[in-house]
């Protein structure tokens, strides 16, 4: 095994025996990066000469006995978290020459616990995809097939991780954007409870629904990113007081005695075959770990993906007024007055996608549609919470597909937005409630594409969400392959 | 036909925080260009705003001072739109649910009271600065000023005149400085003022077509924009045509309202709640700490001065027009007891000093306790009236004790009549010709030796005694 | 449920229309060609009609939910930080002239 293709937990284990270093690490990263990033496209910002600045820091403190878990890990960044100095262009044209001038929160917290970073990774433009293909700096492929799409909309994260370009790395999450894309490359993806981590430097797509988390290679990893990166921060509002375990506490524990829901509202004709029969087997697993396994209902399932996308454009056309050409960003320099540049920079600036829910999300806070359309979601949405506060009433987890259908075709639906939007279908709840979910791989199609189960628990019990989908990871008899790239 | 106007005022006040609302950069004016600014203030991508607390304390005690309900819950929402001085595209302020609702102040007018309605007041972030190029076809964007916290106070249209509007808004920027959460400074914007105004026939209920006025930048010019645009619309209505609804802002070199040159579009503000920002919960704790901290207000500490102090209403409304000044004319009355006289030297004296001086009340070099004083010296008949205002003089320059002064330079009063006597021999003796003149009946001239004896004396006689006795003199001799 | 959510009728009527569509564009800031104005307006329909399935729902007097979490009173201390300063707070800005970012002529 290369470096590369290590866990967390693996590569700390020889950090700290001295068999390797973090700059070595680092330089096997890179080495996959240059090896098959042309093909893949995980990347729009590489950060190689910080990485190896960082990467020597670490050696030395490592050397000093001082290092924490992810001293000397090589980690990619979504391109929506800023970081100062390096720029974040979202995936857009209007960002394109952004450079930040300060650190979002969680890349403060990595770096202080000692991360390395390596570069910043492509995604749908503002996160708004489902496939990573509306980015301005072109398509990421999916590392198991090149034909395919990644998944969204932290498709570079999640393909930088499946391809062993980097040890981990961080994603956003609106509507599935950590938990479609590790499903559909075949690693972890968490999206913790809203308010566990900061949004703080998260540039903003709908902000009462999004939410930071990682991907990585095993459950493990992910309870050791969560550790670092979770926990209250005064420069976000929505962040919440409340203590922060030590999450690894949680792997490998026993899930016996536990009821998992299956909400029968999530398997219903429409999902690909093979995905089904995926995750019914992942339901005989659990049970055989000793869970109960019950039918339960989420009666108001069927409306999330319509208050979803009311609600997240209605906030987006709010968040991405700020795109203006005035203090930073793309201006273009045609217009002829005030009003001229502002549409023509935002115009050229912005992607199809991205007006596209800006217009959605204008028209429906506008003047004699709020009602119908904000209000009725927001209130829709309520209900929907009310059914996970129920089913969390009598389950400790719920466990359903994480995605429909497996990686679809490179170009299939991005003339169909509505066809699009569906691939969120299963991921969209949980963003909406606010409670965290995590895809696991769960098994592979007969053309060799993964497929994720999702699990899902009550609010900031992600302890019990890596409880199961660690005893799940570890106790299934499931064969274990690497992205074929 | 006899026309009533209505009026509606919309005050914006600045709070007098150290910073701005959601993040740490400073308030302060008058700084270079952009140098007050921070990620989350120029609206970078990314930011996230917290509130800051004192901007709610600061409120809430401008509720409780205009008798407003609190709303216990209340909460945050985005105002959209487009200017290149609003950073992030929208501004964020109270809509839905404001922290105070249904309030009054009392308005002094004509010797009577009128209350008018306060309908709402919320808090929101200002925006930035444009500065519009005389030259060049661009405009300058300094953000110094975005974020800075602001309270809107929304009047009922229950003003009727000009002059109530200006009544009402005096009554409302004396309240905010009183309570210290304001400086009260319209130049610099930290009061500033929209007016919405219509006309209908008198007895009628329902509003006529209105107009917002817009850049009054002092308590004159809402006084003669408001005249000007109720004849305006007089003008209009009586000659049978309709009032268009505007927005119109006051030219004052011109004295006239114009409508706006830009093209107003039909705002579509999209309100909805800011997701990055919690609802306040305010508790009966929280109130009863706010209430502790308000001082007695103008309008009260008037009513009370003239009652417990005897002095005249006007005297009052000048010792009042800061908590300073009230409070320093207290101090002295303290600790003379004559409150009148108090009055007229704080009015008279101190006040002249201060406006030459172009200082404060703070600024005084005489404390209220050396006013006292001095008061007291020539109550107990020390120094005359007139030498006072010359130990006053002395310790405005020095700040010196009046009565170290009045030592110090041999002020005191001559009261002994023996040596008084002597001193009126001697002007009757070197002024022959006016004792004849008088005697012959120009009387006019008693002024003049009275004016000789003070003379010599250097102004310490104590003139009552020097009447008597010249008056003794000159029948006698 | 999938099924479901692509299922439109065919005789519904228009959700909105090139007018609007014209509109929204303009409160957003966004020029369209003709054929992008079209093309929308086709998208815009097909998305709206579906979020129609949302008036199924009875929601009266459900309280909408407009954040994630229920939280409250979330402060700062009034503590001056420090700005900056000018070359940050213009370091990205297109256009820049005296301390302050430049831009087209504001008519008021």
């Amino acid at each position: 095994m290369e470096l590369n293709q290590l866990t967390i937990h693996e590569l700390q284990k020889k950090l700290k025996n001295s068999e390797t270093t973090s700059v070595e690490i680092t330089e096997a990263v890179f080495k996959r990066i240059e090896a098959v990033d042309d093909k893949i496209h995980s990347f729009v910002t590489l950060m190689k000469d910080e990485a190896f600045e960082e990467a020597r820091e670490a050696d030395k403190e490592i050397q000093r006995g001082n290092g924490g878990p992810l001293t000397g890990i090589p980690i990619a960044l979504k391109d929506i978290m800023c970081t100062k100095g390096t720029r974040t262009t979202c995936g857009s044209h209007i960002l394109e020459n952004f450079i930040p001038p300060y650190d979002s929160t969680v890349v403060k917290r990595l770096r202080d616990a000692g991360a390395v970073f390596i570069g910043k990774t492509n995604m749908d433009e503002f996160a708004m995809g489902s496939s990573t293909e509306t980015s301005y700096f072109g398509v990421t492929k999916n590392p198991w097939d090149l034909e395919k799409i990644p998944g969204g909309s932290s498709g570079g994260s999640a393909a930088a991780v499946a391809a062993d370009q980097c040890i981990a790395s961080l994603g956003s999450d609106t509507g599935g954007s950590i938990r479609q894309p590790a499903a559909l490359c075949g690693i972890v993806g968490m999206k913790p409870t809203y308010g566990r981590v900061s949004r703080f430097g998260l540039v903003a797509f709908a902000s009462s629904l999004d939410q930071i988390g990682p991907f990585t290679k095993d459950v493990e990893d992910c309870a050791i990113m969560l550790n670092a990166i979770a926990g209250y921060d005064p420069n976000d509002s929505t962040s919440v007081h409340a203590d922060i375990p030590d999450y690894t506490e949680y792997v490998s524990k026993s899930i016996e005695g536990w009821t998992v829901g299956i909400p029968k509202e999530y398997f219903i004709e429409g999902i690909d075959p093979e995905v089904l029969s995926a995750v019914e087997a992942a339901i005989k697993e659990v049970e055989h770990m000793g869970a109960q396994c019950k039918e339960i209902s989420l009666p108001h399932s069927e409306y999330c993906v319509a208050i979803y996308y009311v609600i997240a454009p209605s906030e987006a056309s709010s968040n991405l007024a700020r795109y203006d050409g005035v203090r930073y960003g793309f201006r273009s320099d045609a217009g002829r007055d005030l009003m001229d540049m502002y549409k023509m920079s935002r115009s050229a600036g912005f992607g199809d996608e991205v007006k596209r829910r800006i217009m959605i999300g204008t028209h429906a806070l506008s003047s004699g549609y709020y009602d119908a359309y904000y209000k009725k979601a927001s209130q829709v949405r309520t209900l929907l919470r009310k059914d996970f506060d129920e089913a969390f009433r009598t389950c400790d987890a719920i466990l359903t597909p994480s995605t429909p259908t497996p990686a679809f075709n490179i170009g299939e639906k991005m003339d169909d937005p509505l066809q699009m939007y569906l691939c969120d279908v299963f991921t969209i709840s949980c963003n909406l409630a606010g409670i965290p979910g995590i895809s696991v791989p769960c098994g592979y199609t007969e053309a060799g594409l993964p497929i994720g189960v999702q699990f899902l628990t009550g609010h900031f019990e992600e302890g019990k969400l890596i409880q199961i989908a660690s005893a799940y990871e570890k106790n299934a008899t499931l064969e274990r392959r690497r992205a074929t790239i | 036909m006899e026309y009533e106007p209505v009026i509606g005022l919309e005050v914006h006040a600045q709070l007098l925080t150290k910073t701005k609302i959601f993040c740490g950069c400073s308030t302060q004016f008058g700084a270079a260009p952009n140098s007050h600014t921070c990620p989350i203030c120029i609206g970078m991508p990314g930011i996230l705003p917290v509130l800051n607390k004192k901007v709610v304390d600061y409120t809430i005690k401008m509720a409780l001072a205009t008798h407003c309900n609190i709303n216990r819950e209340n909460t945050w929402a985005r105002k959209n739109y487009f200017y290149p001085d609003l950073p992030k595209g929208y501004q964020i302020t109270q809509f839905a649910e404001p922290i105070a609702e249904h309030g009054y102040v009392d308005v002094e007018m004509n010797g009577g009271k009128k209350r008018i309605g306060i309908t709402r007041i919320h808090m929101e972030e200002d925006a930035g600065k444009s500065i519009h190029d005389e030259h060049q076809p661009a405009s300058y964007v300094d953000l110094n000023r975005a974020g800075v916290p602001l309270i809107e106070i929304v009047s009922e249209p229950d003003i009727r005149s000009a002059e109530e509007g200006v009544g009402y808004l005096r009554r409302l920027h004396e309240i905010l400085v009183y309570l210290g959460i304001c400086d009260g400074n319209m130049e610099e914007g930290s009061f500033r003022c929209d007016a919405n105004i219509s006309l209908r026939p008198k007895g009628e209920e329902k509003f006529g077509i209105r107009a917002e006025l817009k850049n009054m930048n002092s308590f004159r010019h809402v006084q003669r924009a408001l005249e000007y645009e109720i004849k305006r619309q007089q003008y209009i209505l009586e000659s049978g045509g309709e009032v268009i609804q505007e927005t119109r802002l006051w030219d004052d070199s011109q004295g006239v309202t114009h409508p706006m040159r830009g093209k107003e579009e039909a705002h579509d503000y999209r309100y909805f709640p800011d997701p990055d920002l919690v609802s306040i919960v305010v508790s009966d704790e929280w109130i009863e700490e706010i209430k502790k901290t308000i001082p007695e207000l103008p309008l009260e500490k008037r009513e009370r001065f003239v009652n417990t102090y005897d002095i005249p209403p006007y005297d009052a409304v000048v010792l009042t027009t800061s908590r300073e000044l009230a409070d320093f004319y207290e101090e002295t009355v303290k600790n003379c007891r004559k409150p009148k006289i108090a009055s007229n030297w704080v009015m008279g004296d101190v006040l002249g000093h201060l406006k030459e001086d172009k200082k404060d009340i703070e600024g005084s070099p005489v404390s209220a306790v050396s006013l006292a004083k001095m008061i007291n010296l020539i109550e107990d008949g020390t120094i005359s009236g007139k030498i006072a205002k010359e130990v006053f003089e002395e310790m405005w320059k020095t700040g010196k004790e009046p009565k170290k002064i009045v030592e110090e330079r041999g002020l005191i009063q001559i009261t002994d009549t023996g040596s008084l006597e002597n001193a009126i021999d001697n002007v009757l003796k070197t002024n022959p010709a006016q004792v004849e003149e008088y005697k012959q009946g120009k009387e006019k001239l008693f002024g003049f030796f009275v004016g000789q004896v003070m003379k010599i004396t250097r102004g310490k006689a104590n003139p009552k005694l020097v009447n008597e006795l010249l008056k003794k003199k000159l029948s006698a001799s | 449920m999938i099924a479901e959510c692509l299922y439109i009728e065919e005789d519904t009527v228009l959700k909105i229309t090139k007018e609007e569509v014209e509109h929204v564009a303009h409160l957003a800031r966004l020029n369209l060609r003709e054929d992008e104005k079209e093309k929308f307006t086709s998208q815009l329909n097909d998305i709206l009609l579906y979020m129609e399935i949302l008036n199924k729902v009875d929601t009266t007097g459900v309280e909408p939910m407009t954040h994630a979490i229920t939280l409250h009173n979330a402060f700062r201390e009034d503590v001056t930080k420090e700005s900056i300063g000018r070359d940050l707070a213009l370091g990205n800005a297109p256009d820049e002239m005296g301390d302050c970012f430049r831009v087209p002529k504001i008519i008021e």
